[in-house]
């Protein structure tokens, strides 16, 4: 279980979180929503703990992240996978490489070993036959998708996703939606979703956290999210002409 | 007025506190030799061999120019011709040998590791190794720093050899000193600590490049600007702080 309490972080003068509490429970996909600039990436990274917090908690199965020592924290961050926004593919390397990376990295297996995971990890993303192509030689979606294959190859127990199908075309965000599904499915892990594409939203989420402003200004299910009759969620809703007319 | 003299004495301050907890970071993560073991020897490639044919054509010639220049300037006969060896020798072993290699470094080497350092900090890249709970700074500074120490003294005695014979060659073949007499020269007034004092130089040198540069990529902010404005920063200042660091030396070594 993964819990923020009364986050608050400032960077210089502007503040951009200010006393955010959030539960992710186990085995569920939570969407943490709002506006562009709203702090949302900057709540997902005090979750994996790259960013210390000015005052507040983040808690893994109860363990204080910001309260251990550097090596506890790279042990705690190992059961996490992360979905960057632009998919943070090492360019030096090719498809096959950054899938193998954590493999080589954290595991003692064989190349063979190695290759297997790296191709179930490649299909399972829907990418077979890209592992020799470079980052540069894929297009956004594939990168994702790389990526993706990538921050599941050591099976995580908890998967962040910081806007996974920001920039995507509508087929391939459809595409992306359904990989989150099947993998949270496949792999019964707990998944953070940050994103403001209210589609992916009521795709792929049990939950949805509004952030606004800086503040958890909403927090409850799909359901309650529809039935919601809160003005500014209801507003961010309709500018992404989800809702509209219902 | 008052907000521009803060930031001129604040921000150095600030930058070498960021730039000492890094290197206070490197320094504990060198014990994980298996997390840049293989980076370590890529590097190595890159800052020593890659660099060795630019380093080694910069050191032909300034030996060969000091040859020429210490011989425009013997007007009297009463000098001996050797004296020639004798000024071109030490002159790169104790200045020519270092400096020039490390400004070759800072701006092909230091410019290198900033824009590379700050492309993967821009693209998340330096974010997702420490997502996966790996040490950026073990996998990615660390290699860089221990290559510039450990290849510049390679590129150091390089340079040095080929700049003297450069010297040497020229000097013979313009007919300005025999090779015999330019290494009686060398050998009249050869000091044993001067190739030391080298090789203490070159490893402050590398020191001083590598981790200047590794500071500059690894903080970039900003998209292609501030890849751009780390990539120039971390050439200059790196010319910078050799400079002082040569001038410390001289003043406290020799």
């Amino acid at each position: 279980m993964i819990s923020v309490q009364n986050l608050h972080k400032s960077f210089r003068d502007k503040v951009v979180l200010q006393g955010i509490d959030l539960e992710i429970l186990e085995g569920e996909t939570l969407a943490i929503i709002g506006r562009s600039g709203s702090g949302k990436s900057v709540l997902m990274k005090h979750i994996i703990g790259l960013l210390q917090p000015d005052s507040g908690r983040v808690t893994v199965d109860g363990v204080d992240i910001n309260a251990i020592s550097y090596a506890d924290l790279r042990r705690i961050r190992q059961n996490f996978g992360v979905l960057f926004q632009g998919g943070a593919l090492f360019d030096s390397m090719s498809s096959f490489d950054n899938v193998a990376f954590p493999l080589r990295t954290f595991t003692s297996m064989t190349e063979t070993e190695i290759n297997r995971v790296v191709m179930e990890c490649l299909e399972m993303v829907e990418l077979p036959g890209v592992q020799t192509k470079m980052p540069s030689e894929l297009s956004g979606g594939m990168q994702k998708r790389v990526a993706l294959a990538r921050a599941v190859a050591l099976k995580p127990r908890y998967i962040l996703y910081d806007e996974p199908t920001s920039g995507l075309d509508p087929e391939t965000s459809t595409t992306i939606d359904e990989l989150i599904q099947s993998l949270s499915d496949q792999l019964n892990v707990t998944s953070i979703v940050v994103t403001h594409d209210m589609h992916s939203v009521l795709n792929i989420a049990d939950k949805a956290a509004f952030v606004h402003e800086g503040k958890m200004h909403w927090a409850g299910t799909i359901a309650e999210l529809h039935e919601s009759d809160d003005q500014i969620l209801r507003r961010f809703v309709k500018a992404n002409e989800y809702l509209i007319g219902k | 007025m008052i907000l521009y003299a803060k930031k001129l004495i604040l921000d150095p301050i600030h930058s070498f506190g960021r730039y000492s907890q890094l290197l206070f970071r490197a320094f504990g993560a060198v014990p994980e030799f298996g997390t840049y073991r293989k980076n370590l020897w890529e590097q190595m490639i890159h800052v020593g061999i890659d660099s060795m044919p630019i380093v080694m054509l910069a050191a032909a010639f300034s030996g060969a120019v000091t040859t020429v220049q210490t011989s425009y300037q013997l007007v009297s006969p009463l000098i001996p011709k050797s004296i020639i060896g004798s000024i071109v020798v030490p002159s790169m072993v104790l200045e020519l040998g270092a400096v020039v290699t490390g400004f070759i470094l800072a701006g092909r080497v230091g410019a290198r590791i900033a824009a590379e350092l700050g492309t993967m900090r821009v693209t998340e890249q330096i974010d997702a190794i420490e997502a996966m709970g790996l040490n950026s700074i073990g996998y990615l500074i660390v290699p860089r720093v221990i290559a510039g120490i450990v290849m510049f003294p390679v590129l150091y005695i390089a340079a040095c050899f080929v700049g003297i014979g450069g010297g040497m060659l020229v000097g013979h073949i313009g007919g300005f000193v025999s090779i015999g007499e330019f290494v009686d020269g060398a050998r009249e007034y050869f000091q044993p600590f001067d190739p030391i004092f080298g090789m203490i130089k070159c490893l402050v040198f590398g020191f001083i490049i590598t981790s200047v540069s590794c500071f500059k990529g690894y903080y970039t902010r900003g998209g292609a600007e501030g890849v751009g404005k780390a990539t120039t920063e971390a050439a200059v200042a790196s010319c910078v702080f050799l400079l002082l660091a040569d001038l410390v030396l001289a003043a406290t070594l020799l």
